[in-house]
């Protein structure tokens, strides 16, 4: 190895870590700065590993270069190394000191895998019960007798306890910022808690490979001061679903001749509440569209009419055979639910 | 349609073999041509060969699957490859490497050295041997058919359900992942058995166990691994095959089924199967290190108990892959213990390859290149394992970009620059002549650094959100330029292996002779000639030492001395039987997956028809006289 | 391999051990015992899977309805009765006795297809009963485990004939030896699996 090709390693490995910076000063989502709980917890441990491995890595490094480099074949030199056959005292080093590592990291690694399992005390945390459907969110809060999708409003600085589980594949819901994640698997509940420290919106994954459009099954956590989140339940317990024009009169006709068998309105005289696709009460407060879009007129069209373009494998049939007219009544109607 | 393709070549296949359609001049035409040699053979040497083939052309598959992936991912919403078939390019791309490269490649060296590095003229069971290769085929065939024919596999090399049934992955896709799995799972169940009564029973005399070089020990607790490992794969496979040809209801909840069984013998399977594509690697660099350092293996003895350690830890540990399926905190607690456990043997391995090199007289030549890029490389996916073996950090890593970073430092950085270093390595041994060095070194410093880039930086992919087996992420992510230096990376790792191809025609072309003992090897195998006779060992050699020709050397001797007299050597036949039954695997394979149940049975109906052909068979082998092996001898010392 | 034993004169009488006189034998045994490891290992895969559904009978009938403990037991009788006979039969092999070993191997096969006969007919019974393989998923655990059993008992069956049809045309030689030997330790496999599936599926079965 010449000492040119060294250095070009050098120089490429700093490159990538220089492009690296650069391109991530901000991440939108990191481990690296949890704005919950359980996410601190999380990352405690993950920085004790971290320095733990980094010290293993160094130490491993500091050995590896000098030996490269000291005991490099000189040319001309055909003598024969000493062989060593191996040195108790040196194996039995390498033995113990890792187990004195390893034992630094368990002891925290237990204590923390067993508060994460804890169950919150009933009267302080909000329960919300999860269901994952290929490819959205459902959110149920028992307690306040409200339904919603995709958009899991939670109150800041109250632990909310979560009981997960799916209507059809295995997920995994998936909070980065608030905390670790938690598989939903049918015929099963599973639970866990987290909270928020401060208000936002917190970017939501599915992280368990779940079909076609796995990669965009995303949701978003708002957290919000209590106040407000008291008001944002107290809207959703009484929405205004009802039309208020004749536009929207016409819309809610459409709604019900094509959406209604999937979809649910709460507060409004529909005959059935579908539950095979996400309640709509108060869609046109949400941010997304489908979890993935900006809520607006033109994309609430064009969901509307490709919804499997967007996210394939969708069980959302396309609507663009419905004519221009009905089209934007149902927009205009949905677009009214509040 | 399928099922008539299906009955025609089945009649075909049956025509000719019962009545011997073809008349006896094209009978003769077939057995003399070279093809025929290869299909029938059972010599070890060319069944590695065969492996080796199978292997790299799956390798090139598999790795087209992953740049068509790393193009997928250059910018955030493209719509280059989405949805449904990127699910078929990474379940296809897991599947592959891990079944068609890793473990071919592997049994590739396996086969080409053990039985040399122990001083046998053959393994225990030549005819299981070359079935085990042809069931490898078949079954990677018939999984690469799905391509082809409609759909491929898209529920992950894990294959998780319920996403995995009939109601969630329509076609015919996951039938090819099942029976493909099936089928070279056989092959690489018998391929283990093999080696490990090979090693059991085969050594030359004075081979003790504790004079065995490290490549035959880990390939040796591989296969037992192996052994171990691969049924409850196979019976988790049979129940989904269940589930979805026959309307069982293992895994369907509304029939009282539990997905998170195959969950559960998956990953029994599954994380042994990590250490069985490790641990020969880890002989591999034992061995190159050794020799390109002249000194003997530092700590031998522990490194031993070490990889026997790792092997027992390794079916201890399986709850890790799941510890986010929520089976409480107690599971999770000893399953992580016990994780954190097979750190300390793997961290005396490393230390001893330090110390091996300590004191050494290090030659860098591409084969020692690829051993030392994996020290660095294997430590780094060796710590984040550690990370990984923690619950809570876990719940954060777990089906995200980590986890893609991390099996990767320990798939590519821990066997592929193994089974890399060990081709370097041993293919004078195996073609007798060398690759070149220049080319060679470029290779390693290309599919080195192309490797970091790529993914050194996933790591932190995965701890910005990203989630793992995703076709494509948000602009707001603002994750867009790591994920495009990765793709760079992976197009560099792809010219590297170009260059490897480059290589090795290069090498062909301008052949230099490698001698018998190009490296100053210190094992068995360096004795004889570049590529051996048919027959290995003209006589068996008398092993004395650990590093058995090195202590000749050293006491000025230029050979082992024999352990028997010249004499005539017994080797067993060639047959084509193990290919007609995996012939007729294939065909039983096919017929399930197009739903003819009919076809599926009469394969397997076939499979057994050829066992009770070979049972009835009286194959006592040929013995290669004693001139004959003086004159073989005389022409390859000339 | 070089070692061989040349194995064309059959007649000049078995060493003690004919089913490890031969490098090849005792590869056969060595590997047979290994393969039966791994047989182990994915019983015991069907056994989990089967103990983690059993409850699920979903509308059919219950464990407890379901088994009859004494036609079991009778199956059970006749299965461990056919490992002792072939016991007797390699015991006769050993003694280069060739009628003792054909005799006792044959009765260990038509015990071996008793028992197939009453699980067949089991089985049937419970059809009718409403326990099917698609009905449930305690179902498809059970005929799963029961079947891969009921499976391997075939093939040794089968096995043993085609041994003794060898037998018959090449007489007892150390080719056939470590054959024979090997079919009797796979009959003794298939046997101690099914005494696990007694205790573990019948007699659980019927307590819980």
């Amino acid at each position: 190895m010449s000492r040119g090709k060294r250095l070009a390693l050098l120089l490429s490995t700093f490159a990538i870590f220089a492009l690296m910076l650069t391109g991530c000063q901000e991440p939108a989502k990191s481990v690296f700065d949890p704005k919950g709980t359980a996410g601190e917890m999380n990352l405690d441990l993950i920085m004790t590993a971290i320095y733990i491995m980094t010290f293993v890595c160094a130490v491993v490094m500091i050995i590896f270069v000098y030996v490269l480099i000291r005991y490099r074949q000189k040319p001309g030199d055909n003598s024969i190394p000493k062989q060593v056959e191996g040195s108790m005292k040196l194996e039995m080093l390498w033995i113990i000191i890792p187990i004195i590592l390893l034992a630094i990291l368990a002891v925290p690694t237990l204590s923390t895998t067993f508060s994460l399992a804890e169950t919150p005390n009933e009267k302080d945390a909000l329960k919300v019960k999860v269901t994952a459907h290929q490819y959205w969110w459902e959110f149920e809060y028992p307690e306040l007798g409200i339904k919603t999708a995709q958009e899991l409003h939670i109150p800041v600085g109250k632990k909310v306890h979560f009981e997960l589980t799916s209507d059809d594949v295995v997920h995994s819901f998936w909070v980065p910022e608030l905390g670790g994640k938690q598989d939903l698997t049918p015929g099963q509940t599973n639970t866990m808690w987290l909270d928020a420290k401060e208000p936002g919106v917190y970017a939501g994954r599915c992280a368990e490979l779940c079909g076609a459009s796995h990669a965009l099954m995303n949701f978003e956590v708002v957290a919000q001061e209590q106040e407000k989140f008291d008001q944002w339940v107290a809207k959703r317990q009484k929405p205004s679903s009802e039309p208020q024009t004749a536009e929207q009169e016409a819309g809610k006709k459409v709604f019900s001749q094509n959406c209604m068998s999937c979809h649910a309105i709460d507060g409004t005289k529909l005959k059935t509440k579908g539950d095979k696709a996400p309640n709509l009460t108060g869609i046109s407060e949400r941010n997304k569209i489908a979890g993935l879009l900006e809520n607006n007129d033109k994309n609430m069209e064009k969901w509307l009419k490709h919804p499997d373009q967007i996210k394939p494998g969708t069980y959302m049939p396309s609507f663009d055979f419905l004519n221009k007219k009905d089209m934007n009544n149902l927009k205009a109607y949905l677009e009214s639910l509040e | 349609m399928a099922t008539i393709v299906v009955l025609i070549v089945f009649a075909l296949f049956l025509g000719a073999i019962l009545t011997g359609g073809y008349n006896k001049q094209m009978l003769a035409r077939f057995r003399s041509h070279w093809l025929w040699d290869w299909i029938t053979t059972v010599d070890h040497k060319k069944i590695g060969i065969l492996y080796l083939i199978g292997g790299t052309i799956f390798f090139v598959i598999g790795g087209i699957e992953a740049l068509l992936m790393r193009t997928q991912l250059f910018y955030p919403n493209n719509d280059f490859m989405v949805g449904r078939t990127f699910n078929e390019l990474l379940s296809m791309h897991g599947t592959t490497m891990i079944f068609f490269v890793a473990m071919p490649l592997l049994f590739a060296l396996m086969n080409a050295v053990i039985p040399l590095q122990i001083g046998a003229r053959d393994v225990a069971f030549p005819f299981l041997n070359a079935l085990g290769f042809w069931l490898f085929l078949c079954g990677g065939l018939l999984m690469n058919l799905s391509w082809i024919f409609g759909n491929a596999p898209d529920s992950g090399w894990t294959n998780y359900v319920p996403i995995a049934l009939n109601e969630y992955s329509a076609g015919t896709g996951i039938d090819y992942y099942v029976l493909g799995l099936q089928i070279s799972g056989i092959g690489t169940l018998i391929g283990g058995l093999n080696f490990i009564v090979t090693i059991i029973n085969m050594r030359t005399p004075g081979m003790s166990f504790l004079r065995m070089p490290l490549f035959t020990w880990t390939s040796f607790v591989s296969s037992a691994l192996i052994l171990f490992g691969f049924p409850p794969l196979t019976a988790g496979l049979f129940l989904v095959m269940f589930d979805r040809l026959f309307g069982a209801n293992f895994f369907d909840v509304a029939a009282g089924g539990n997905p998170v069984i195959w969950q559960h013998l998956f990953w029994i399977f599954g994380h042994p199967e990590v250490y069985i594509v490790i641990l020969p690697a880890f002989g591999i660099m034992s061995e190159v290190i050794s020799t390109f350092a002249k000194k003997r293996l530092f700590g031998y003895t522990s490194m031993v108990f070490a990889t026997l350690l790792i092997g027992f830890l390794g079916f201890m540990v399986w709850v890790h892959h799941m510890f986010t399926v929520g089976m409480g905190p107690v599971a999770n607690s000893i399953f992580a213990i016990a994780t954190m456990a097979i750190a300390v043997p793997t961290g005396i391995k490393v230390f001893n390859w330090l110390f091996t090199l300590w004191g050494g007289k290090i030659r860098f030549t591409t084969a020692m290149l690829y051993a030392v890029g994996f020290i660095p490389t294997f430590v780094l996916g060796g710590v984040t394992g550690v990370m990984l073996a923690s619950p809570p950090g876990d719940y954060q890593y777990h089906d995200s970009y980590f986890v893609v970073a991390h099996f990767h430092y320990v798939l590519i950085g821990g066997t592929v620059f193994g089974i890399l270093a060990g081709v370097y390595y041993w293919w004078p041994k195996m073609f007798g002549y060398l690759l070149n060095e220049k080319l060679g070194k470029l290779n390693f410093w290309l599919f080195f650094i192309g490797f970091h880039m790529t993914f050194f930086i996933q790591h932190f992919l995965g701890l910005f959100g990203m989630p793992r087996r995703v076709f494509t992420y948000q602009p707001e992510d603002q994750v867009e330029l790591i994920n495009q230096i990765s793709t760079v990376g992976a197009f560099l790792q792809a010219v590297a292996v170009v260059v490897l191809v480059i290589n090795v025609i290069y090498s062909y072309r301008n052949r230099v002779p490698a001698g018998n003992d190009p490296w100053d090897g210190r094992t068995l195998e360096w004795t004889i000639t570049s590529p051996p006779p048919v027959y290995n060992f003209a006589q068996l050699p008398k092993v004395r030492a650990l590093d058995a020709f090195w202590h000749e050397k050293m006491n000025g001797k230029k050979e082992l001395e024999p352990a028997e007299p010249v004499g005539p050597i017994h080797m067993p036949n060639n047959t084509h039987l193990p290919f007609l039954m995996s012939l007729a695997f294939f065909v039983s394979g096919l017929g399930f997956v197009f739903r003819s149940n009919e076809v599926g049975a009469l394969g397997l109906i076939f499979v057994f028809l050829v066992m009770f052909m070979r049972s009835f068979e009286q194959d006592h082998g040929y013995h290669i006289e004693t001139d004959e092996i003086e004159k073989t001898e005389k022409g390859a010392s000339v | 391999m070089s070692a061989q034993v040349d194995r064309t004169d059959a007649s000049a009488g078995l060493p003690a051990h004919p089913e490890r006189a031969t490098m090849e034998g005792r590869n056969k045994v060595l590997g047979f015992w290994l393969l039966l490891g791994a047989e182990t290992v994915m019983f015991a895969c069907f056994f989990g899977t089967y103990l983690a559904l059993r409850g699920s009978s979903m509308d059919g009938p219950t464990t407890q309805e379901l088994y009859q403990i004494p036609m079991v037991a009778l199956s059970t009788v006749i299965l461990l009765t056919s490992s002792l006979t072939s016991v007797i039969g390699v015991h006769g092999m050993h003694q280069n006795n060739y009628k003792k070993m054909m005799f006792w191997f044959g009765v260990t096969v038509l015990l071996g297809l008793s028992f197939l006969g009453l699980e067949i007919y089991e089985f049937v019974e419970y059809v009718h009963e409403g326990h099917t393989f698609t009905g449930s998923a305690f179902g498809s655990a059970f005929y799963t485990l029961l079947g891969t059993h009921g499976a391997h008992v075939l093939f040794g069956v089968t096995w043993i004939t085609t041994l003794m049809i060898q037998a018959r045309k090449r007489g007892l030689n150390l080719d056939m030896a470590p054959k024979f030997y090997l079919a009797s330790l796979y009959w003794h496999f298939v046997d101690v699996v099914w005494v696990f599936i007694f205790t573990v599926v019948y007699l659980m079965g019927k307590v819980s």
